[in-house]
């Protein structure tokens, strides 16, 4: 027997009696979302290379206001700020980025990776006070259902992107055909993975069913339910993938347009 | 027969204490509760160390392995890097008695405050209620809660903030709570109380509670967060709140 003396309950940053490599995974999500947050903030900034023949970056769409064919209302608007400078993704990606931002899963990873609060289970805290989503700034967070409905929107109308990337203009006879691209790919499969993530939700899985005690007597939620606990089970793999597929989609559509890729059509 | 070394917490109710290593023997099946109790009957007899069914059901034998909370029966040896000792110290959020046990008693006296099951009025008249398994099912999960306490331990609200002291009852509690709230039958109010007392909202979703329940139960996502969004409807969101005064 050896008695190894010690100070009782470990209270400092980043102690730990853990052994195991409890650092890597808050890392690899801080890596992640930096990565992504870096990349689609300069994407938005560049007003430029965000749409290829019948394409439309994710991270542009809707476009409500702005230079290219896909604009709804025609180019930069009047009041727009002067200090600010243009770009058709400043207007409408606040909304999806807020919801991910106070989406449940994004909240308890960045909590742990940006915030360090608590940097790992059982591991100790850089800070002593706390109060949680409890009170005022994060209590702020329950916005996360309006933001919600907005995201099931503009998944609608990236899914009608979708479609108009199935109609290609001919450069010789200026006719509109039919057809399919990797690029139409590209995007469909991000809705895809939007759907998936934004409709396994866990305010959606509250809407539809999760509020009811007895979710049984109305069939139609019941069965809404099953479908939205069946997606939320895998939120966090959604979360990821979608968030991939958005900043892929928005490059594949970027490079095809600088010239750096050709679309490959396969009909 | 290998051998391996088990670093194991001995100390008094003060918290003071050291970690004494052991030398003990392992063999294939052995979980650490075994080799608790080896060390026990060969070199520590009077070491303290709660434990019961030895089978993961009856809670007891919640510690701390390697830094990670766990029952010590379901804990298997080949799970472990025995190369190394293996530290095993008593849950750290709540206060020592001796070596391996802890005073879990606050959570004891936090179950009286949540306020109790109370039916309608029955469906037929034997005074009887007709209940569908469909919604049964979803507080079914809740009941498997053995009160190991392990989640309670993990909670940084609890080891890190000491938020009880100001009445956070922890994700045990919620699931308690979450058990009750969403019964077919219940018709008691306990939104108010988990808002303004119970402290839910200090819960920020880090699912270190789902991570370590022996038994599986999704606290966060099944419980805790079905139970944040209940406390939305009825008391942030001011659409569902006008909804509400005009249904009525």
């Amino acid at each position: 027997m050896q008695a190894i003396p010690v100070s009782g309950v470990r209270r400092g940053f980043g102690q730990t009696a853990r052994r195991d490599r409890w650092w890597t995974t808050p890392a690899l999500i801080f890596v992640g979302f930096s990565l992504f947050i870096v990349y689609a903030t300069w994407a938005a900034f560049q007003n430029a290379h965000y749409t290829f023949g019948p394409y439309l970056s994710p991270f542009y769409s809707p476009e409500i206001f702005g230079a290219s064919s896909h604009a709804w209302f025609g180019s930069k608007p009047d009041w727009w700020p002067e200090l600010l400078p243009f770009s058709p993704a400043l207007i409408i990606l606040p909304f999806p980025g807020l919801f991910r931002f106070t989406c449940y899963y994004y909240r308890g990873a960045y909590y742990k990776s940006f915030w360090a609060d608590p940097p790992a289970c059982s591991v100790g805290e850089p800070r002593k006070g706390y109060r949680g989503e409890h009170s005022f700034p994060l209590i702020l967070q329950n916005v996360h259902r309006y933001f919600m409905w907005v995201a099931i929107l503009f998944i609608a109308l990236l899914a009608w992107d979708v479609w108009l990337a199935m109609w290609f203009t001919d450069p010789m006879t200026g006719q509109v055909q039919f057809g399919m691209g990797v690029g139409t790919l590209v995007l469909a499969v991000n809705v895809v993975l939007l759907v998936c993530y934004t409709w396994g939700c866990h305010v959606l899985r509250h809407v539809v069913g999760g509020r009811l005690n007895e979710v049984s007597k109305s069939p139609v939620c019941d069965f809404a339910y099953e479908c939205v606990s069946s997606l939320n089970g895998r939120h966090q793999l959604f979360a990821w993938c979608s968030l991939f597929s958005v900043m892929s989609s928005d490059l594949y559509v970027r490079l095809c347009s600088m010239g750096v890729i050709a679309d490959l059509r396969i009909f | 027969m290998a051998q391996a070394i088990f670093r194991i917490w001995r100390g008094g109710s003060d918290g003071a204490g050291a970690f004494v290593d052991y030398t003990t023997e392992v063999s294939e099946g052995m979980v650490v509760l075994d080799a608790v109790h080896r060390v026990q009957a060969d070199q520590a007899p009077d070491m303290a160390c709660r434990w019961n069914c030895k089978a993961g059901k009856c809670g007891s034998c919640s510690a701390e392995i390697n830094g990670n909370p766990k029952l010590m029966c379901m804990t298997r040896l080949n799970t472990l890097d025995l190369s190394e000792p293996v530290t095993i110290e008593p849950m750290r959020a709540f206060p020592p008695i001796k070596d391996l046990v802890t005073d879990v008693s606050w959570n004891f006296r936090v179950k009286p405050g949540i306020k109790k099951f109370a039916p309608r009025k029955p469906d037929a008249a034997d005074g009887t209620w007709r209940m569908s398994q469909r919604d049964i099912d979803r507080v079914q999960e809740f009941r498997k809660c053995i009160e190991c306490f392990l989640c309670q331990d993990v909670c940084h609200v609890v080891r890190e903030h000491k938020k009880h002291d100001e009445g956070f009852i922890g994700p045990r509690y919620f699931v308690y709570s979450a058990a009750l709230e969403m019964h077919p039958l219940d018709t008691t109010e306990r939104l108010g109380d988990l808002k303004n007392s119970q402290g839910l909202g200090y819960c920020n979703i880090t699912k270190c509670c789902t991570n370590v329940c022996p038994e599986h139960i999704h606290i966060t996502d099944n419980a805790i967060i079905p139970l944040k969004e209940r406390v939305v409807d009825r008391f942030y969101d001011p659409v569902t709140r006008l909804l509400r005064v005009l249904r009525s």
